[in-house]
């Protein structure tokens, strides 16, 4: 089995998990790639059908290419799609950095969500190698009722046992794609020719390597067209992928305490 | 950014195809302090991992701080951390060689934290033990080994680390890898190398040293390029545990992991532990081709020619190569939770997708981490390492941990949580639930006392009014219920109330309430109670009734006491009644009382405390009520 089967057959027994543990349950669709694979994945596990809402936590300042592709795939995929806007910035703690504080956006967008549509789970397309605080993430990872995540004191998890009970009012964070690195995505991608926002290859010698908000999301220098040229360039690179992602740099801790607070 | 073009024409084009293939997870993990953070920002410093710049950056922030620089400050990426100066939770961390990519699970050495410390390396397919050679093996370095060995990890490599320590000394070296050696020798695991090195010089890391020319053997990279991936478990016997059973387009499927073994399209599989039989009619896939057969560590998704009733917790097998079928099983945990586990707790012990509510029956040991001595406990404190009998209400199927890696360990559930893994060592066959599959199902006395782990059976407790009857039973019922049996008391007072309200206390009508009690606690013991009558049944004839009616399951004990003492005791105020002639035919006073002739026993409760009297009850009771075992496989 090569590794990339053995990661989707992995995220495929995490995705089934969720689905028989967690009722009712939503994956979050951030129209990235990563949350592109997540759906395919899906597709996989449940035989053709996303059988939850996929809900779209819309911060109002995506890209135009982000809300044209998730208008035309929502169609082709036949999604339940759930899309609920942020809050103002100014609804939102003004004691974080400038963009963090827009990005917590986002956090607070979801938790009305989940106020919303009582969500027991959440599916989530984070990665262990994105970013420092998120390789301390578990596959099934409990959040108090203000969506708070507790890392000093995780729940055990071995074996592909998940924690799966929760307290009322509390809900599961899954991620599927935790194990997966930033070269497995594009290899995957490339592999079951996964459709994705054309921002991701170079125009003028500048390409997005990683999709937020237009206003704190910042283009690398890179020459790469192709899915195999974005490969050959992760194959060497040095820099992080999130160093365009204005939010994670501001100060040394402000990426954790926005995790904290229940950002994904 | 402006860096990331540059960068890629520095790396030697190779790189690109070896970095993309085989990738592999191992662990770092040692005692407290040992240096297995200093060890992994040396690996990615040495591999040239870090990304541009960092090294600077992380030299800056420790120059401000105004400290030394330490390899570790690369991995304290939690505000957290620094503040603590430990590890807290499980770090994944990546880079590679020219052979392929590497996955590092860092595991917090502090104790506090075992369970994160489980919860990464039970992700590694090998690890690095590494030991301080200044402060030699440890009580964690101990017990790392011990949860490596647990987790079924068996490639480990040892690192002796700050070598520059002890200058560099093979003496003092060589008794390290001698006392390492032998401790694994006594977990059956050997390493595959023991390697001198110093992380923060970087001695042995990926060169080799020019201070150790006495050691030869390979450096950390090299001892880590020669572990071996984990072979997929596909000449195993079949073990598909059923997840979920989807109804998409009127397809019903069946999907699960194919835990170890293949299976192929017209098999015939057996859900287990439920007999039910079906063929495998398709392996169905969206947006592949539709396989024949599909193999360990595949996520499937299977359609059957029968439609059984088929849910979660089964495991589809094939009916030659069957896991243990039974409801008894001695496991190996290591337990997580602040809670101590004790005898008579029930837990939920969850095998791959299956969850049996078990009972702890015993605690065999409990093992002592520096000599690996079984140990007498009552109790299991966190972070012990014990050996347990359990015992299920539901028929479990279960593997042996030595035969079958994957299903044969599995996890304790309290309230919801995880609180410890365990490991099968043996399982207790039963035969009782063949019978239960047939067109009728019917459930067996044989089944319901094989589930309840007890025989049913009726104590008849006979005596005089005060005699110590009824403190007796009640005593009894509550002990037996606490040790998880099914016991019900069937007290004279009680049953006058319903069953034979109509009954005065005439000889015939005495007799007609005896004969009644008895055909109650007769269907009570056929649905697998301990049945305990409280009645004074003063007639031998009336007795003997009962026992016919109730068979061999019936034990008459005689509670006796003169009647004095019962007088004397009189708790309900009978006797006085009766003296002054407000009761009629009270037994003792004006009714006659026959004493058993050849009573199953007989307890003499006119001048001995209560507690003995039950305590000799329940050593009757016991054996009375036990399950005639094929053999006792979960003795260790």
């Amino acid at each position: 089995m090569s590794d990339l089967d053995a990661l989707e057959n992995q995220s495929i027994y995490i995705l089934r998990e969720a689905y028989s543990r967690l009722k009712p349950i939503a994956m979050l669709w951030s129209l990235g790639k990563d949350s592109n694979v997540m759906l395919w994945l899906a597709r996989k596990a449940f035989l053709g059908h996303v059988p939850f809402p996929v809900v779209h936590v819309d911060t109002g300042k995506k890209f135009p290419e982000m809300y044209a592709f998730r208008e035309r795939f929502a169609k082709t995929w036949n999604l339940n799609l759930i899309v609920r806007d942020c809050p103002p910035v100014d609804e939102i703690d003004p004691s974080l950095p400038p963009a963090a504080r827009s990005a917590a956006r986002k956090t607070i967008g979801l938790k009305n969500v989940l106020d919303e549509f009582k969500f027991k789970g959440i599916i989530a397309g984070i990665r262990r190698d994105e970013q420092a605080t998120r390789a301390k993430e578990r596959v099934f990872s409990p959040r108090a009722e203000s969506g708070a995540w507790n890392f000093r004191d995780q729940p055990p998890e071995f074996w592909d046992h998940f924690k799966s009970d929760l307290p009322e009012g509390a809900h599961m964070r899954i991620h599927p794609l935790l194990s997966w690195t930033e070269l497995d995505i594009w290899r995957y991608i490339a592999r079951e020719q996964i459709p994705i926002v054309d921002l991701y290859y170079s125009r003028n010698g500048k390409r997005y390597r990683s999709l937020g908000d237009s206003d704190i999301t910042f283009p690398i220098e890179s020459n790469a067209t192709s899915i195999s040229e974005i490969i050959l360039e992760l194959a060497h690179t040095k820099t992080s992928e999130r160093a365009g992602r204005a939010m994670d740099h501001e100060r040394e801790d402000a990426f954790e305490r926005l995790r904290a607070q229940g950002y994904m | 950014m402006d860096g990331t073009v540059h960068a890629l024409k520095q790396v030697e084009p190779a790189s690109a195809t070896v970095a993309l293939t085989e990738r592999f997870p191992f662990a770092i993990v040692g005692h407290v302090d040992h240096g297995k953070s200093s060890l992994i920002g040396r690996l990615l410093h040495d591999t040239h991992s870090l990304p541009e710049g960092k090294f600077a950056e992380l030299k800056a922030a420790s120059d401000k701080r105004g400290g030394q620089f330490e390899w570790s400050f690369l991995l304290d990426a939690l505000q957290a951390e620094r503040d603590q100066g430990i590890t807290i939770d499980t770090t994944q961390i990546f880079f590679h060689t020219a052979k392929r990519r590497y996955v590092i699970i860092d595991a917090p050495g502090h104790k506090e934290f075992l369970k994160n410390a489980i919860s990464g390396v039970a992700q590694a397919q090998a690890a690095i033990l590494v030991i301080d050679a200044a402060e030699g093996v440890r009580e964690q370095t101990r017990r790392h080994a011990l949860i490596l060995q647990l987790l079924g990890l068996r490639q480990i490599a040892v690192a002796v680390n700050k070598v520059d320590l002890i200058d560099f000394d093979r003496v003092r070296f060589d008794a390290i890898a001698r006392e390492i050696t032998e401790y694994l020798a006594q977990l059956k695991l050997s390493p595959t190398n023991i390697v001198p090195v110093s992380a923060r010089n970087g001695d042995n890391i990926a060169e080799p040293s020019a201070n150790m020319p006495w050691y030869q053997g390979p450096t950390i990279l090299q001892a880590l390029d020669s572990f071996q991936s984990a072979p997929v478990a596909t000449d195993q016997p079949l073990r598909l545990p059923v997840q979920d059973v989807f109804k998409f387009d009127e397809r019903r499927l069946v999907v699960g992991r194919i835990e170890s073994g293949s299976l192929r399209v017209g098999d015939r599989l057996e859900f287990a532990p439920s007999f039910k039989q079906a063929k495998v009619a398709s392996i169905e896939t969206w947006n592949a081709p539709t396989p024949l057969t599909a193999h360990a560590g595949q996520s499937v998704a299977i359609t059957l020619d029968d439609e059984l009733f088929i849910e979660r917790g089964h495991v589809a097998v094939h009916s030659d190569r069957r896991p243990v079928l039974g409801y008894r099983a001695s496991l190996r945990i290591f337990w997580l939770d602040n809670q101590p586990l004790k005898v008579g707790q029930r837990l939920k012990l969850k095998v791959a997708t299956a969850k049996y509510a078990v009972e702890v029956e015993r605690i065999s040991a409990v093992i002592d981490v520096e000599k690996l001595q079984p140990s007498e406990a009552s109790e299991i404190g966190r972070n012990a390492i014990a050996e347990i009998t359990v015992r299920s209400r539901a028929l479990m199927a279960l593997d042996l941990a030595a035969d079958m890696q994957r299903t044969g360990r599995g996890v304790l559930l309290r309230e919801g949580d995880i609180v410890g893994g365990a490991l099968v060592l043996s399982a207790e066959a039963s035969d009782v639930d063949k019978r239960l599959v047939g067109p009728d199902h019917l459930v067996t006395r044989d089944a319901r006392e094989a589930v309840n782990g007890h025989r049913g059976a009726v104590l008849w407790l006979t005596g005089l009014s005060g005699s110590g009857k009824s403190t007796l039973a009640m005593g009894l019922e509550r002990l037996l219920f606490q040790r998880g049996r099914q016991a019900f008391v069937l007290d004279g007072d009680l049953l006058r109330q319903g069953v034979t309200s109509d009954l005065g206390f005439s000889p015939k009508d005495r007799a007609e309430n005896i004969r009644r009690s008895a055909e109650v606690a007769k269907l009570l013991a056929d649905a697998g109670q301990v049945v305990i009558v409280s009645l004074i049944s003063p007639y031998a004839e009336d007795r003997d009734r009962a026992r016919k009616i109730i068979g061999e399951r019936f034990h008459e004990i005689y509670v006796k006491a003169d009647l004095a003492t019962c007088e004397s005791r009189d708790p309900k105020g009978l006797y006085k009644a009766a003296r002054s002639g407000a009761i009629k035919n009270f037994t003792g006073i004006d009714a006659p009382y026959e004493a058993p002739q050849q009573p199953e026993l007989v307890i003499d409760t006119t001048a001995q405390p209560m507690e003995r009297s039950l305590a000799a009850l329940t050593a009757y009771v016991e054996p009375a009520i036990a399950l005639q075992l094929v053999k006792d496989a979960w003795a260790i």
